[in-house]
């Protein structure tokens, strides 16, 4: 599904704002294969493209928090002592406040801020502050798991040996403790690309996200969500994104489960020996 | 005990103090004040009217941290922008219930189904069942609660017409919003719930258990599943402040008159009065519900109140 959403990229960007009245509100057919919306515009493509901006978007986001989450918790884990109990304190309280209002929050703000350049960029500044604000609130879970790894890491004899040899803080977390990292540092990033897909169709459904002309997944089904009345139901609104939405969802989660139990047990072997 | 809940009481407003303080930032971040909220295009002097009425001719230190949180405690006329002839503290009273007991109604309804869940997919595990369990629950968790808001929707209220779709004031039309919005918690807690059974299973009492004599079921229903029931327990902290977020969507599909709406709006119009309001409230719930969470926590599990040093 990445591959058919990255690659028609060229040529849904230009069609899906193509708009004809006339056709408005069709169901499938040959000439629309997905049917089209309320103002005529073809939902194939439209899908598409949010395919590729949700898809995207979750990718980037992810991307972001691993980024943070992986730097916050090897420090803590680390150096450890006071500095690491205030940084996991900061952490349990992050953990259980209402994010997604403050995303909110910083997305319209900031967001606003920005659209004052000229249009081309603001879509773009929109994604950005998007992925921004939707990766600065998705990294706890990784900052956890970095620092435990890193706690029971620091033990071992080849880090006392980096540091007998007199090695920087920094060079002894990247070259040598990190590559051991590898492992859950990838299954978790599998697991928080579909939870950043998910917050990004929350914040399009509610209005937040992207704006439109541009599409994602989840402002799709807003849009879709918004004509259900029980005169006409024009199911294929609705039925197609969000069936894409949680395919490629179930799909993330499944592989990162996979990938989760493939190294648990190889973790569990290990610790019996 | 006495000691570590001291701690955290304590640091309670001092959390909070920080969470205003960014959504403060956060309010003053956005361009313009707000004031066009209800129509465009003002004449200058009803503009400057407005701008004293809101207090904007108070420099921001005095307005954000005095002025306002006064009128809206104290006075009770702290009115919200867009809104104009309603206050705060009226929109709060008439939405905030709503939301609250659509909250708890989807939290009980989570703890209940999930904990049963994942009772049913560890008894059962190998079998049938068990994997169907574990199944249903990566569904539940990958589905997006608005795409099952909306199938609960079409199927049951329009289709089957079983329940109705939506306002609020009956008891049956709560179900399909609280069903919706639990089920990827319920999913969750399942998960956990299994997990941590399954944990519990390879230990020495479940062995001891057995060996007593009692059934699978007591031995399931008495020994193992208290134990694991710790991780639930903290996990009910993030669960409500994700069911209280989730419930702005579910809201929308049902259209329930709840918090939902009046936050998008208020933070899509930049009425800074009601996004002030409205993240405090929920910042305040959630903090003291953590804070339950985590005391109840630490009676049950003394390893906790002894230090962090176990983690």
């Amino acid at each position: 599904m990445l591959a058919a959403c990255w690659s028609t990229l060229p040529w849904s960007t230009g069609r899906m704002r193509v708009q004809r009245l006339d056709h408005a509100r069709q169901p499938p057919s040959l000439y629309h294969l997905l049917g089209t919306d309320e103002v005529g515009r073809d939902l194939l493509w439209r899908t598409l493209y949010g395919g590729a901006i949700s898809l995207g978007l979750g990718l980037l986001s992810a991307g972001i928090a691993v980024a943070i989450g992986t730097t916050y918790g090897a420090l803590a884990g680390y150096v450890g002592g006071r500095c690491d109990e205030i940084m996991m304190r900061l952490v349990d309280v992050l953990y259980a406040l209402p994010t997604l209002l403050l995303v909110m929050l910083f997305t319209v703000s900031v967001g606003a801020w920005l659209e004052r350049g000229p249009a081309g960029s603001r879509e773009m500044s929109r994604l950005a502050v998007l992925a921004l604000a939707i990766g600065g609130t998705s990294w706890l879970t990784m900052a956890r798991v970095v620092r435990g790894q890193v706690l029971s890491l620091r033990e071992q004899q080849f880090v006392e040996a980096a540091r007998a040899l007199g090695l920087p803080i920094s060079r002894i977390l990247f070259r040598h403790i990190l590559p051991n990292l590898i492992g859950p540092i990838l299954v978790f990033a599998t697991l928080t690309v579909p939870q950043a897909i998910l917050q990004e169709s929350f914040l399009s459904f509610l209005g937040v996200g992207v704006q439109p002309p541009q599409a994602t997944w989840g402002s799709l089904a807003a849009d879709g969500v918004r004509l259900v009345n029980p005169l006409r139901l024009d199911w294929w609104l609705v039925v197609f994104p969000c069936g894409a939405l949680s395919t490629t969802l179930l799909a993330l989660n499944f592989v990162g489960d996979g990938l989760r139990d493939a190294f648990d047990i190889r973790g569990q072997a290990e610790q019996r020996t | 005990m006495v000691r570590f809940a001291l701690r955290r009481v304590i640091t309670l407003p001092m959390l909070l103090l920080a969470i205003y303080g960014s959504a403060v930032l956060l309010v003053m971040a956005a361009p313009g004040e707000g004031l066009e909220a209800g129509a465009k295009d003002l004449p200058p002097e009803v503009l400057a009217a407005k701008r004293v009425a809101y207090n904007y001719d108070q420099p921001w230190w005095q307005r954000y941290f005095w002025t306002w949180p006064k009128r809206l405690i104290w006075d009770q006329d702290l009115p919200a922008h867009q809104y104009e002839d309603w206050t705060v503290v009226e929109i709060l009273r008439s939405a905030l219930p709503v939301s609250l007991q659509l909250g708890l109604l989807a939290l009980s309804l989570a703890v209940i189904l999930g904990i049963a869940a994942g009772c049913l997919a560890a008894a059962f595990r190998g079998r049938w069942l068990g994997h169907l369990s574990v199944g249903l629950c990566l569904i539940g968790i990958s589905l997006p609660t608005f795409v099952t808001g909306v199938l609960l929707l079409v199927v049951a209220g329009l289709w089957l017409r079983v329940v109705p779709v939506g306002g609020w004031g009956r008891p049956s039309q709560a179900i399909l919003p609280a069903i919706a919005l639990a089920l990827p918690y319920a999913a969750y807690i399942a998960r956990l719930t299994r997990s941590a059974l399954l944990d519990a299973y390879s230990e020495d009492y479940i062995r001891t258990a057995r060996a007593k004599g009692l059934s699978e079921t007591q031995v399931l229903l008495e020994h193992a599943l208290p134990n694991a029931l710790l991780p639930v327990l903290s996990y009910l902290g993030p669960a409500a402040a994700a069911i209280f977020t989730g419930s702005f969507v579910v809201e929308r599909v049902f259209s329930v008159p709840g918090m939902g709406t009046h936050v998008v709006e208020s933070i899509r119009n930049r009425d800074q009065s009601l996004i002030l309001a409205t993240v405090m409230v929920y910042a305040f719930l959630l903090a003291s519900f953590n804070l339950v969470v985590d005391l109840l926590y630490a009676t049950v599990d003394p390893r906790i109140r002894v230090g962090a040093k176990t983690l």
